[in-house]
């Protein structure tokens, strides 16, 4: 970023928001933004109780669960649709339109079949984060360099091995799939507690927002964001190691 | 490439021209519309270099993957040591025009692929890929990446590889035409001397008639829409010595000249 020729680091502008919201927050003239420092100082009261370590659990559990099946079906989605011609023929508008679709409006539905506890929350993040992994899959199975595959099979590859020269060569784009997943499952994780609202941290936000406790409810986006960029930041690392060679494929 | 082993001597040879690939009748129909192939009758002998040589889309790749079990015929039938190929088989290995290295894996890990392939040890495969590895020429880069090399290496890389897996017979479809004019000088000296230590059938596809007649000991010159064989030439042509000699040798450049006259009926 450059401002008046002068170059900035992106985290200005982060600081700048803050100290926006730290300014507003002093006016008291909306009770629903309390200074950022209040909120800061809200951070260590809320991580300390019991209810927030149980919703922590909670909501991790039910992320996790959630993330892992949709890493495995959309894998495999992605795989069927990449290989299969006619199951892509079938499948492809149909993962594209979930993709787009407005989820949030979905989880009602989901709630109706999974009842009001983990299991929605589960649905939930796999609902946001499977489609995304499958589509991106899907490009880098199609993608495999045909030479490479004939080069497999001229030297006597079997099927799980030609599978797996198909596997990794699409896995820079599989786990870019899988990036984009982790954050949209924490969008989902947070949407379907929040329906759900009497489990994890949907239960903390209603609890916070029906006592006005509203550091601690700032308090808890936080964290939640903290959670969401840091496991983003994790799965980069790990493409940075496999990128130099997405590039690289004839 | 290290090469100081003596030349075989001609007369000690197995008998001259007996036949370790035979095509007949293939045809070949793209979409039951493009003719890439029509009526391929030929023999390569065991031992030689034979060159496939012709204008870009008269089917020379076709016919390589054909030979190599990668495609299949319209009709017609090839065999190897006398049995019909039906897919591709261990005593047949493919070098690749664009290379087709595996970008995740080292040089070593490429280079023993094929043996990987084959269930052959891991300790067993690294040290015959080793060996091959350092015989065309890349001693010292057994873990690099495929994107830490030229365009020259990969395509030694993609030779090694086929090498190890000791087949009798190596396909190369136009193997040097993504490197740089040195570079593939310098392949087709190597590859002239690898011969003497690799008692093995090569079977080579080219647009250059240069490369041609500086490496074979038989051209088969196809003619475009549809391919078919036009004309073989065997260039009688003293490759012992100097490799640079070739160039300027007057037999060579002779020969040039006659399959460029012939062949310019097909280029407008
Ligand atoms: N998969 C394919 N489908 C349809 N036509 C093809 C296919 N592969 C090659 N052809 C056609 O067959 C002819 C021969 O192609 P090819 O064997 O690649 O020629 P070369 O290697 O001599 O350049 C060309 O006219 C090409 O367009
Ligand atoms: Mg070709």
């Amino acid at each position: 970023m450059e401002l008046y020729g002068v170059k900035v680091p992106k985290s200005a502008a982060l600081l700048v928001w803050i100290a926006l919201w730290e300014f507003v927050g002093r006016f008291e003239l909306l009770l629903l933004f309390p200074p950022f420092s209040e909120v800061v100082m809200a951070l260590p009261e809320v991580i300390g109780t019991p209810s927030f370590l149980e919703a922590a659990r909670i909501t991790l559990l039910s992320y996790l669960g959630g993330l892992g099946l949709a890493v495995v079906v959309g894998i495999a989605l992605g795989l069927l649709m990449g290989l299969v011609r006619r199951a892509d023929q079938i499948l492809n508008m149909w993962v594209n339109i979930f993709l787009s679709a407005p989820l949030s409006a979905l989880v009602p539905v989901i709630m109706i079949l999974f009842g009001m506890g983990m299991p929605t929350v589960i649905a939930t993040v796999f609902m946001f984060a499977v489609w995304i992994i499958a589509l991106d899959t899907r490009a880098g199975v199609v993608h495999t360099s045909q030479s490479l595959l004939e080069m497999g099979t001229s030297f006597g590859a079997s099927r799980t091995q030609q599978l797996k020269l198909i596997l990794l060569s699409a896995l820079p784009e599989i786990l870019a799939g899988i990036r984009l997943g982790v954050v949209r499952g924490v969008k989902g994780v947070v949407i379907g507690q929040l329906l759900v609202s009497i489990i994890g941290v949907g239960a903390l936000f209603s609890l916070y927002s029906q006592n006005f406790l509203m550091a601690h409810f700032w308090a808890l986006i936080l964290i939640l964001f903290a959670f969401a960029l840091g496991l983003a930041e994790l799965i980069n690392r790990l493409e940075e190691r496999v990128e130099y060679y997405a590039g690289n494929r004839a | 490439m290290t090469m100081t082993h003596p030349i075989p001597d001609p007369e000690d040879a197995a008998p001259v021209a007996s036949a370790i690939i035979e095509v007949e009748g293939i045809h070949k129909i793209y979409n039951g519309a493009v003719t890439a192939l029509e009526n391929i009758h030929l023999e390569f002998n065991r031992g030689e270099l034979t060159s496939l040589l012709g204008p870009s889309g008269c089917g020379k790749t076709t016919l390589l993957k054909i030979l190599a079990g990668l495609l299949k015929p319209t009709s017609g039938e090839v065999r190897v040591n006398g049995k019909p190929v039906t897919g591709p088989g261990p005593e047949r290995a493919f070098v690749f025009q664009d290379f087709a290295l595996m970008p995740w894996a080292t040089v070593l890990r490429n280079a023993s692929y094929g043996l990987e392939l084959q269930g052959v040890g891991k300790r067993e495969r690294e040290d015959r890929a080793r060996h091959y590895v350092a015989e065309v020429g890349l001693a010292g880069f057994e873990d690099k990446y495929p994107h830490e090399l030229s365009g020259g290496m990969r395509q030694r890389v993609g030779l090694a590889r086929a090498l190890a897996v000791n087949a009798d017979v190596l396909m190369m479809d136009e193997p040097f035409s993504a490197v740089d004019e040195q570079t593939r000088r310098k392949f087709q000296e190597d590859l002239i001397r690898l011969r003497e230590i690799e008692q093995k059938t090569f079977i080579l596809v080219t647009h250059s008639i240069e490369e041609a007649v500086y490496l074979s000991d038989r051209i088969v010159l196809l003619s475009p829409r549809p391919g078919r064989v036009s004309q073989i030439v065997t260039p009688n042509i003293d490759r012992h010595g100097d490799p640079e000699a070739i160039r300027r040798n007057p037999e060579y450049l002779d020969l040039i000249d006659d399959i460029w006259a012939g062949l310019r009926d097909y280029v407008e």
